[in-house]
């Protein structure tokens, strides 16, 4: 079975919800458990809101991933200002808004795979993925 | 446009969050609620957040900044209802909230909000 990826839009906070449902969607198909379901979810949620408050807004591609493990797949990409130092900002308590500084390093602890990739002036990539066991 | 109810139990207010709070929904929600607990002179605010999936940060931040408001207007602010997952996956998103007191059930959370009946009493007693 190929896998499928769906693109949702991040412009808006009712997109951060969509994109929480979406997820939940693909999550049971692969049938993650309740507690990685929720951790993934969570995770995306977190990173939906980044693009979102900190990137201006992107893109979500959500991606279910069959063989060799099954597992879900979300890449979130912003054309935001880029961070400048990405050491710095999956540090716990880091935050240049209003958040908590939670959302990057928090979000990375919450899922199997976590890559970022960022460009000052040109935006921000983040892929996450979590992996049925 | 949507609300989310606050229903008045005694001297306590109680909350049921049961959709995807989104940042206006969160925003109308700390302001009635403020409003709410001067008004009705509310000893404790109970949110019951059994019907969440998930809790992110966002909600986690809209729940502490609930219980400090609350709080410096002399009322408790007790989160019941939490599910088990969303406790671990809080955990380890580093948000252990703190400053929120948290009850397993609505029936625990009014007890932990300090008597709402007790308070009652005074106030019957001060009336009569």
């Amino acid at each position: 079975m190929p896998s499928t990826v769906e693109t949702l839009p991040i412009g808006s906070g009712d997109d951060i919800v969509r994109v929480r449902q979406k997820v939940r969607v693909r999550a049971t198909e692969v049938k993650l458990s309740l507690v990685d379901q929720t951790k993934l979810i969570t995770a995306a949620s977190e990173l939906a809101r980044n693009a979102l408050d900190y990137g201006k807004g992107g893109h979500a591609d959500i991606e279910t991933i069959t063989a060799p493990t099954p597992g879900v797949r979300i890449t979130f990409r912003d054309k935001g200002p880029g961070i400048a130092d990405i050491k710095m900002a999956l540090t716990d308590g880091y935050t240049t808004g209003n958040g908590l500084g939670h959302g990057l390093g928090g979000a990375r602890r919450l899922v199997d795979d976590f890559t970022i990739d960022s460009s000052v002036g040109l935006g921000t990539t983040v892929v996450i993925a979590r992996w049925k066991r | 446009m949507d609300t989310i109810p606050i229903l008045k139990i005694g001297r306590a207010l109680l909350v049921t969050i049961q959709v995807d709070m989104h940042d206006e929904l969160a925003a109308r929600l700390q302001d009635d609620l403020t409003n709410r607990i001067v008004e009705c002179q509310a000893r404790g605010v109970l949110i019951d957040i059994s019907a969440l999936e998930i809790v992110d940060s966002f909600i986690g931040r809209m729940l502490a900044n609930i219980a400090s408001v609350s709080r410096l207007l002399d009322a408790d602010t007790v989160v019941v209802g939490m599910r088990p997952e969303v406790a671990i996956t809080l955990v380890e998103l580093g948000l252990g909230l703190p400053g929120v007191k948290t009850a397993l059930n609505a029936e625990r959370g009014l007890a932990l909000i300090g008597g709402v009946s007790r308070h009652r009493d005074m106030d019957d007693a001060v009336d009569g």
